[in-house]
């Protein structure tokens, strides 16, 4: 039996990341922002069917990018947990924030673990009460969390588009005034984007008890139009 | 919160209930007879069928044995935006189902992002109807009623089950619990196909004031705490609850009546 080629731990590390990295930059970006009355979601995505974007539970959202069958993965198991938590407590202890940690020990252990990393990033986003409560959480392919506070930027050339955004956007955006930053933001200064390649969704204070909410494409077209 | 993770050839797929079985969170069928625990009861629920939709009702009274043990518990509950759901039978077990049925509905929304078609979500009742049968056997028995707008054929369908999960579509009304005889009698005296929503929600009042006239477990229109019926309708629009103070003008309306007959 042949002995393996001894391989230094961060070179693994290294590979891996470079890896998963390099599957995201692949995809398309999705950008979640705070607007008045929650938080917008949106996604450059030219399909209709294959999600971006979905509802986790009443005031829980989620978006991955990447590899579709890989975040839809993650997405149903974020379903799952959050449905069992409240089926076993309570509707009101399902939180972002437990579910974000739950995301994050999972692909970590992937990562660190498995043959290959998950080509994903994703975004657990919780809408509060009052404007002051919004979560975001930014989750990457190795289970690293960011806690984000205006807005998160998913995807390959996020640098580029946080610094779009950081110049549009401002505390108490109406809901047009948002999704006009976001596209701005992930379509960048040489390209437009129109509503058939978006996918928009907000989750709204306004909405009752499920705050999860898809716009149409003539919404879209609606807020995009000058 | 762990995630529930599963091999390709172990998913649950969007069922709620196939989810908690793999997770190992759903209760053992009760052992021994339980038919003298004195486990509150619900009783009368009514649904028919109007030029919208569907109207659903409800009395709110519970008993054990003869007792009456809440006066206001709420029998006809929405399961979504376009179904209701109206149980008659022993509380504890009829509340989880409404519970679990009410879950399962957004939990499938949710997985498989679209919804369940009407007839799709009467056969899951049925089967969670099916499923309580080892404690229908013990005497815990549920018998539910399913009611909903089917945006497919745009039109109000009813279903009516019996213990062992038997899911039987009517066309005009279904009444289930102890008043039901009366309640039904009322309702298959005074429908037809044209009512329109206002004369459909006062022969569901009417139905059941005559149930609590003549059953005990029945509960009438409480005025002097302010607890009336439950009705609600399901159209087009969505599911739609019935405000009390117009509960309380019909219900003035009947009894003035009744008094004009004496």
């Amino acid at each position: 039996m042949s002995q393996p080629f001894y391989v230094a731990p961060e070179q693994v590390m290294k590979d891996r990341a470079d890896y998963a990295r390099k599957g995201i930059a692949r995809g398309r970006a999705a950008v979640a922002l705070r607007y008045v009355d929650g938080i917008a979601l949106v996604a450059e995505n030219p399909s209709n069917t294959l999600r971006k974007v979905s509802e986790i539970y009443d005031r829980i959202a989620f978006a991955g990018i990447g590899k579709y069958n890989e975040y839809d993965q993650l997405r149903v198991a974020g379903v799952r947990a959050a449905d069992l938590k409240g089926y076993q407590y309570s509707r009101d202890d399902v939180d972002a924030r437990s579910l974000a940690n739950s995301y994050a020990q999972m692909l970590g252990q992937i990562f660190t673990h498995e043959m290959k990393p998950m080509e994903v990033e994703i975004l657990v986003a919780e809408v509060s009460h009052d404007a002051g409560g919004d979560q975001l959480f930014h989750i990457l392919y190795d289970g690293t969390v960011f806690d984000e506070r205006r807005f998160s930027v998913l995807g390959g050339d996020a640098d580029a588009m946080s610094g779009r955004l950081n110049e549009s956007w401002s505390e108490g955006l109406d809901l047009r005034s948002a999704v006009r930053a976001a596209v701005s933001a992930l379509a960048g200064p040489d390209r437009t984007l129109t509503a058939d390649d978006l996918e928009i969704a907000v989750l709204s204070r306004t909405n009752g008890r499920r705050c999860f909410h898809r716009l149409t494409d003539d919404d879209v077209a609606g807020h995009l139009a000058d | 919160m762990s995630m529930p993770f599963f091999a390709p050839g172990d998913d649950p797929g969007a069922s709620f209930p196939e989810l908690l079985r793999r997770v190992g969170l759903t209760a053992d069928a009760p052992v021994g007879a339980m038919g003298d625990l004195g486990v509150p009861h619900a009783t009368t629920c009514v649904a028919l069928r109007y030029l919208d939709g569907v109207v659903m009702a409800g009395d709110r009274r519970a008993t054990s044995g003869n007792l009456i043990s809440h006066r206001s518990m709420e029998k006809v509950v929405q399961a979504d935006r376009y179904s209701g759901v109206a149980i008659a039978g022993a509380a504890g077990p009829a509340m989880e189902m409404i519970k679990l049925f009410q879950l399962q509905l957004e939990h499938y929304e949710k997985v498989e992002g679209t919804f369940l078609s009407l007839e799709g979500k009467a056969n899951q009742l049925s089967m969670m109807v099916r499923g309580n049968l080892p404690a229908a056997m013990q005497g815990m028995v549920v018998v539910p009623l399913f009611a909903g707008y089917d945006n497919r054929r745009e039109t109000g369908r009813l279903w009516a089950y019996d213990v062992t999960g038997g899911r039987y579509e009517e066309h005009e009304y279904v009444a289930t619990g102890s008043g039901s005889l009366h309640a039904g009698t009322v309702i298959k005296l005074g429908h037809n196909p044209h009512l329109d929503r206002d004369e459909a929600l006062t022969l569901a009042c009417r139905a059941l004031w005559e149930a609590a006239d003549a059953d005990s477990a029945t509960g009438g229109p409480d005025a002097l705490r302010g607890i009336y019926p439950v009705i609600a309708t399901i159209t087009a629009d969505g599911w739609q609850r019935v405000s009390d103070d117009d509960l309380a003008a019909r219900y003035v309306a009947i009894a003035e009546e009744m008094r004009s007959r004496t």
